[in-house]
């Protein structure tokens, strides 16, 4: 398995030293293979993600395919202009002299994806990588092995193999993928494992950029209107995988006072969406696999829970699916409100003034998104001065991912680095700073010995005096012979 | 030397009281950034303008304490440590509230009405480790970086410049706000200790091995760390004609070796790669250049101290080193000096080609043709600068293209440390994560997306339940192509 590691890393290493992965034509014909493979096999691909997650074909083509081929062609308009080097200032000190950043690949990278969004996760890093430049490694998730199993198949038959190859696998083969050197992992997951996937790049001093989840809070304020709040609310939560999602609101915080007026909308919504059985509703993922389903049904198997639950909770083991479940004041030190739930149980938690949800949100670790449901100025602003969190959406939940020229990352618990649009681009590279200088310009004041006159204009020179700079340049101090 | 505190002279251990001072002075932290008083702009503008007052008031201490910890004289002190900072905090303080504002970003048109922009954020409590060499720099500019970002800020001096690191602990809680700007002494230890706390971000300033240990901690706690570490930064030279040109580019080389620490910097000049025949002229013009600026005593910094005078000293024990020697050689193990000194082709497998050379030792390695200089660095690690002297237009957009480095300075070295408008930082084995300017701020700051949106318009398409109408709706919407959406919304096509 060291071997077999051993040697993909092998091969694209020589394949990215041999230039193959640097030229625009090589990217933009990468990219347009992508779109290519999303268009032809856009079955192929939805059959996966049903096999996979019993994913509705609506869910799939919106928060999975759609989003792969924009983030393509976004890569394709922006290529030429992200690949050109950025002229800057060069200023006094330095004068004469041109200075540039220039955007160059990393080198050869490891993407390592998850299982909730298996086809968006891995292609969308995947994107970026080739758009930088980079020659990619992509593991996907093993706990979606259609979806694993599909792109090892597909993405060989649409792109170049020497740069860009799939390797499957569980534990042992992402062991034996991250004990080789790679100039960057992309991770997307669980914070533990983020943990692990840090320690080994620093064996080999490689950076990393992880996506990791949260509990992500949703304040709905009474000052709003509600049924199309509530209908955001619920897509984002339900239709998002059935809450299996890192953007997913996790829980909702609202005043006492709103509380059953919220509920009550909420449920008129979640009827109008799945009906009155939502078990039978083809527009509702099941949950992954009985790990999963077990741990979540053990979230609420706690009577002080259970009896919290103001709408669904069936459940239906056979099919690893579980109904939208709204639960309303369950007590804060259960593993409701300590995890994330990441699942269709969607707690809300009431206070006493909506500005009480603020502290609520920042006495947990930050999360990747926020939410806030509000007409009142003052209270948005509010949120967005003292909420940290990776993103944040007013009135609506989920949208910015689809927005390429929002960066899309965690902070704190929930991540570090970000990418979509450009960002994935620049998660890729490396801004080499290129300084040219001429030989001209020769001041005498930087070289020893030092003396008083000299640090004079060293002063002035150091400080951007323009007439340092001409005393400099005319050859102060003259020396002594 | 320095006065006695706590932590800096002898490292026995001292695990509980100082487990406890330092996971008190973290969690205490932390509230004082929870109450948001380092958000505030004026907050962030005082504590620059005192780091500013601070360099200004104290400046002749800041010349004995270098003076003290690496012999480094004044000229030296002021062009790399203090003039720079001063210049760079100002630059910061000029750009704060730019940097600070909220940028608007483009949102798609579907998404109408929306607004959609980047708000920068503090990370929140950091921690900054800083090298001996440029002791004061090293902890000043990301400091003043971190505060303009709006954190709190702990800063670990090295324990290897003492001086420099008492005298930063004495005054940075006179100038600054001692409630959020705090400073650590110690060695080794305390800074194991320190990593067991999780931070909202650390930068490392030094070698490779360190860096790893750093990581692997912060890995356990998921603090994001950037690392600026070492490596050999190269220098070719090509064949220049004209002798203005030569000594122009000898003065620069030697203003960026041995005028700089004596060698023992990041971004120093470690080797010179020439052609053949270039090396004898390259030779002469440095000997005579050195004769003229090293004529006064002092012109040169000291080595560190004895372990790293006897590191660079055994370099020249090996034999088929100490043959190549073409100019110095000579050491003072009573004054920790060593002359400049130059080698000719010493063996490349030899320490001192392959170890970071960080001291006053300059080998002169030949090729045949100058272009051939791209295959060697293509073949090293990624260094934190390449450094050229040349007029030929395609060496260097070949060195730009073909090779990766931190950086590229032409016709000159070190300077580019000056320059606010470019990042400073590394790739691969010399480290990841940039600042300077404002990279020094985004480098501490969290961008964070924010997405507004109304509840005017409404798009059934959007929710469940779904069938094949909706899916075809969205398809417009997804393509940007608002005319064929306008026309399904309006019911006149599938």
């Amino acid at each position: 398995m060291a071997e077999e590691a051993k040697a993909v890393v092998g091969e694209l290493r020589a394949s990215f030293k041999a230039g193959r992965t640097r030229p625009a034509e090589w990217r933009a014909a990468q990219l347009r293979a992508i779109v290519r493979m999303v268009e032809e096999r856009e079955q192929d691909i939805t059959d996966a993600l049903h096999a996979d997650l019993a994913k509705p074909s609506m869910e799939s083509y919106l928060h999975e395919i759609s989003l792969a081929k924009a983030a393509c062609t976004f890569a394709l308009k922006g290529l030429k202009n992200w690949m050109k080097p950025n002229k800057v200032p060069a200023g006094v000190t330095t004068f004469p002299s041109t200075a540039q950043i220039v955007s160059e690949p990393l080198g050869v990278v490891l993407v390592i994806s998850a299982w909730n969004y298996p086809f968006l996760l891995s292609i969308d890093p995947v994107i970026g990588a080739i758009a930088a430049g980079n020659a990619v490694v992509l593991k996907p998730s093993e706990i979606a092995p259609a979806t694993s199993a599909m792109f090892a198949k597909l993405l060989p038959e649409y792109v170049d193999n020497s740069c860009i190859k799939v390797v499957e696998g569980s534990v042992p083969e992402t062991t034996a993928l991250l004990e080789q050197k790679w100039d960057k992992i992309f991770y997307t997951g669980s914070g533990n494992v983020g943990r692990i996937v840090m320690a080994a790049a620093a064996k080999h001093l490689t950076p990393v950029a992880l996506e990791l989840g949260g509990k992500c809070p949703a304040i709905v304020d009474s000052n709003v209107d509600l049924h199309v709040a509530m209908k955001r609310l619920a897509v984002g939560k339900w239709g998002c995988n059935n809450g299996q999602a890192c953007i997913a609101p996790d829980y909702v915080i609202t005043t006492k006072s709103f509380a059953p007026e919220l509920v009550d909308s909420l449920k008129r919504v979640l009827e109008r969406f799945y009906g009155e059985d939502p078990l039978q509703s083809a527009d509702l993922s099941r949950i992954v696999n009985s790990n999963h389903f077990h741990r979540l049904t053990n979230l609420v198997e706690d009577k002080e829970v259970a009896q919290k639950i103001v709408y669904g909770g069936q459940t239906d083991e056979k099919q690893l699916k579980i109904a939208p479940t709204v639960l309303l004041d369950v007590p804060l030190d259960t593993g409701l409100m300590t995890s994330e739930i990441f699942g269709p149980f969607l707690p809300i938690v009431t206070v006493d003034k909506i500005e009480d949800s603020i502290d609520f949100i920042n006495s947990k670790t930050k999360p990747l998104a926020a939410y806030l449901f509000t007409k009142d100025k003052k209270l948005q602003d509010n949120f967005v001065s003292n909420v940290p969190a990776g993103g944040m959406l007013v009135n609506d939940v989920a949208l910015h991912l689809a927005n390429p020229h929002l960066p899309f990352g965690g902070v704190g618990d929930s991540g570090m680095g970000s990418y979509h649009g450009k960002f994935s681009f620049d998660c890729f590279s490396h801004k080499k700073a290129v300084l040219i200088r001429g030989f001209g310009g020769e001041a005498k004041a930087r070289y020893p010995p030092y003396t008083t006159e000299k640090q004079k204009i060293l002063r002035g020179l150091i400080n951007g005096s323009f007439f340092a700079l001409i005393l400099a340049l005319l050859g102060f101090p003259k020396e002594k012979r | 030397m320095a006065p006695a505190m706590v932590g800096t002279v002898e490292e026995k251990p001292k695990p509980l009281p100082l487990a406890i001072g330092i996971g008190g002075m973290v969690s205490g932290l932390r509230e004082v950034y929870e109450s948001g008083r380092t958000k505030e702009l004026e907050w962030r503008q005082s504590q620059l303008k005192g780091l500013i007052r601070l360099l200004t008031d104290k400046e002749e201490e800041i010349f004995a304490v270098l003076h003290e910890d690496l012999g480094k004289n004044r000229g030296e002190t002021f062009r790399d440590e203090l003039g720079i900072l001063v210049k760079s905090i100002k630059y910061t303080l000029q750009n704060l509230k730019k940097w600070m504002a909220p940028e608007k970003a483009e949102s798609p048109l579907v998404a109408f009405p929306a607004t959609a922009m980047v708000v920068p954020e503090p990370l929140g409590v950091v921690l900054i480790f800083s090298c001996w060499n440029l002791p004061l720099g090293l902890a000043l500019e990301p400091l003043s970086g971190a505060i303009a970002a709006g954190n709190a800020v702990v800063l670990k001096p090295s324990e290897l410049a003492p001086s420099t690191a008492a005298f930063l602990a004495a005054n940075i809680p006179k100038y600054l706000d001692s409630r959020a700007v705090k400073v650590v002494l110690g060695g080794p230890i305390v800074g194991e200790e320190l990593m067991e706390h999780r931070w909202d971000k650390v930068l490392f300033t030094g070698s490779e091995r360190i860096g790893r240990i750093i990581m692997t901690k912060a890995a356990k706690t998921l603090s994001p760390v950037a690392l600026e570490l070492g490596s050999k930064c190269p220098c070719i030279v090509d064949w220049l004609d004209s002798k203005r040109d030569r000594q122009i580019a000898v003065n620069r080389i030697i203003g960026a070796k041995w005028s700089t620490c004596a060698g023992q910097a990041c971004i120093a000049i470690d080797h010179i790669i020439c052609e053949e025949r270039f090396a004898p002229i390259l030779i002469e013009l440095l000997k005579s250049t050195l004769k003229r600026f090293m004529s006064k005593p002092g012109g040169m910094a000291r080595i560190l101290n004895e372990k790293h005078f006897e590191r660079l000293s055994g370099y020249l024990d090996d034999n088929n080193v100490a043959a190549s020697v073409v100019h110095g050689g000579d050491i003072d193990p009573k004054t920790l000096k060593i002359e400049p000194t130059i080698l000719l082709n010493p063996p490349v497998d030899s320490d001192v080609m392959t170890e970071e050379i960080f001291g006053p030792i300059l080998p002169i390695i030949t090729v045949k043709k100058t272009e051939d200089c791209i295959t060697y660095l293509k073949s090293k690690p990624k260094p934190l600068a390449i450094y050229a002297f040349t007029n030929n237009e395609r060496l260097k957009r070949r060195i730009v293209e073909e090779t990766s480095s931190g950086s590229v300075t032409f016709n000159d070295a070190v300077v580019q440390y000056a320059l606010e408008s470019i990042p400073f930082g590394g790739v691969g084995h010399s480290g990841f994560g940039q600042y300077h300017g404002k990279y020094s701020f985004e480098l501490f700051s969290n961008k964070k997306a924010v997405f507004k949106r109304s509840f005017l318009i409404e798009f059934m398409f959007r929710y469940p339940p779904w069938d094949d109408s909706k899916i075809g709706t969205l398809r417009y919407v997804f393509s940007y192509n608002y005319i064929l959406l306008f026309f399904n919304l309006l019911g006149l096509r599938r």
